[in-house]
């Protein structure tokens, strides 16, 4: 079912917001973030838990700085008046 | 607090979709992108609030979560415009090896003894897919950034020897329920899976990255999915398999707009088999003007459509772009940009970086919109593109672009093409174009040649 839904999302988003739409969703499957959490709440093995943080801090990077950089792109396309920065 | 968190979680994937949905329009598009940063937040939340923690994992969390977010506002504030396919690249990756170590961690935590049953076998999957994404993933961005070259390698059998090593995985998986307790084992499943990745991109070609980058963000969906059943987590579940399903789709409208199968491109090998067709272009007469000619040839021209390509990026020309533009519409002409839809190095690039460069996302049109209007345009400015405007994708058989659609720049009444050389482009094709009487050419850096067109203008007014 979510593929169905996926496949109606994606077919009516412009080719415009083409990357966004790539490093916005990218930024979604870093959702295995809980994956992380799960993993290091669930044991008190040493390795475990390490082999969880490093994959608890490679998740967080790719959901924030997914998520960042989306922003950072969106909003240059806003109606360009007359801002001069970037 | 059983069923609460199930809604909370369900509540999280709808914020995705909405996020997704208002990506429909740039007006709307920022919002969404907030929407789907707090269905993220909620599914963290969420989670945190229904395990159990002691000290230690207490520590883990917060810190982790910190590190990570600090380095990636870090990457994400300071990456360039034109490297946005690399760090989507390289974000993919990590995501990839995030949801392959939380694999291998939970082998670990049954001592390296799987049970044969879906659990189990969703943490090899997911150790597959998730290394195949991140060595695949890294590959793309060593490609992207010219670190290792970007034309296709080429090992011979490759295909032959990327299933020969795909059974030997899943062989490593079946028996892997027999003989339980073998750490080393493990780590050679792991290995092989790397090398797959590799194996994978490194046949293709610098012009295909951009659709390997969608499959491989589609895969980091499927491996979330599949993280997913590890933990009987339904947000897991839903989120990636809406971001598994997202990447194909956009995987397969990226294939369309080059004629190509998916597995054309896997497979291809593109861009290796045109050297010998990259024609000789010693006997064929090209004209070349100075930016004198071409500022008074748009001088006289009403109907403008400018044709950005990678070249621009590369000379991150943008602005200079935006500063022509402003004088030309400043005389009364009017100007528009064809953007086709593999521009620049992955679907939408040039609109991102023309917005960089504030101009109107109104002004860019796609192209089945341009294509009718090039009849009643004077002048067509391409600027460091090639292969999309390359008529051999109509006309000739043999070329490996052939069928892919083109923008009809021929159609026009002139043509100026702004490019470093007569070089061949990334898909290393000679091109027509720039024989026709029509054309002009305008060498040089496509930063420079817009400066110099833009000075050589305003001295004509």
């Amino acid at each position: 079912m979510a593929m169905l839904l996926g496949y109606e999302l994606i077919k009516k988003i412009p080719p415009t917001l083409h990357t966004p739409l790539m490093s916005g969703t990218n930024a979604i499957s870093g959702i295995v973030i809980i994956g992380s959490i799960l993993v290091i709440t669930s044991s008190s093995n040493l390795t475990v838990n390490i082999l969880g943080f490093i994959s608890l801090i490679l998740s967080s990077i790719n959901v924030f700085g997914g998520f960042i950089v989306t922003d950072r792109m969106l909003e240059m396309f806003k109606k360009p008046k007359k801002k001069g920065d970037n | 607090m059983g069923s609460s968190y199930v809604i909370l979680y369900f509540l999280s994937s709808v914020f995705f979709i909405l996020g997704i949905k208002m990506l429909s329009s740039p007006v709307t598009a920022r919002r969404g992108n907030l929407i789907s940063f707090s269905g993220m937040a909620i599914a963290i939340i969420t989670t945190l609030t229904y395990v159990k923690y002691d000290l230690n994992s207490i520590i883990f969390i917060i810190s982790g979560i910190s590190l990570g977010g600090i380095i990636g506002l870090v990457f994400a504030r300071k990456v360039q415009m034109t490297s946005m396919p690399q760090m989507v690249a390289i974000f993919n990756g990590l995501g990839g090896l995030a949801s392959s170590l939380i694999a291998f961690s939970e082998i670990i935590k049954v001592s390296n003894s799987l049970e044969f049953n879906i659990v189990s076998i969703s943490i090899l999957i997911s150790v597959l897919i998730g290394s195949v994404t991140f060595s695949g993933s890294i590959t793309g961005f060593l490609k992207l950034q010219s670190l290792i070259t970007g034309k296709p390698i080429l090992i011979p059998l490759r295909n032959y020897l990327n299933l020969l090593l795909l059974i030997f995985i899943i062989g490593l998986m079946v028996t892997s329920f027999f003989y339980s307790g073998n750490t080393l084992f493990f780590y050679i499943l792991i290995s092989a899976c790397l090398v797959l990745g590799i194996l994978i991109v490194l046949p293709i070609g610098g012009a295909d990255m951009p659709v390997v980058v969608a499959l491989l963000n589609s895969y980091s969906g499927i491996v979330a999915a599949f993280t997913g059943f590890i933990f009987s987590n339904i947000a897991l579940i839903i989120s990636g398999s809406l971001i598994g399903a997202s990447g194909l789709i956009l995987t397969r409208i990226m294939t369309k707009a080059m004629n190509r199968s998916l597995a054309n491109v896997i497979l291809g090998g593109f861009g290796a088999t045109s050297e010998s067709i990259a024609a000789d272009t010693s006997n064929k007469n090209y004209k070349s003007g100075s930016s004198d000619d071409i500022a008074s040839l748009l001088e006289f021209s009403e109907n403008i459509i400018i044709v950005p390509g990678y070249g621009l990026a590369v000379a991150q020309a943008q602005h200079s772009l935006k500063e022509l533009l402003d004088i030309l519409t400043n005389q009364d002409k009017k100007v528009i940009f064809a953007i086709h839809p593999v521009a620049g190095r992955m679907p939408g690039h040039m609109n991102v970086l023309l917005a960089e460069a504030n101009i109107d996302y109104e002004l860019l049109l796609d192209l089945d919109q341009v294509n009718e209007k090039f009849s009643q345009t004077d002048v067509s400015i391409i600027i460091g593109a090639n292969d999309v405007v390359n008529p051999a994708a109509k006309l000739d058989k043999n070329s490996p672009i052939y069928g892919m659609p083109i923008l009809d720049v021929e159609k026009s009444r002139s043509i100026v093409v702004i490019k470093r050389s007569m070089n061949v482009g990334f898909a290393g094709l000679d091109n027509d174009i720039f024989y026709n009487e029509k054309t002009l050419m305008f060498f040089g850096d496509a930063k420079d040649s817009i400066d110099s067109l833009t000075k050589s203008f305003k001295e004509l007014n």
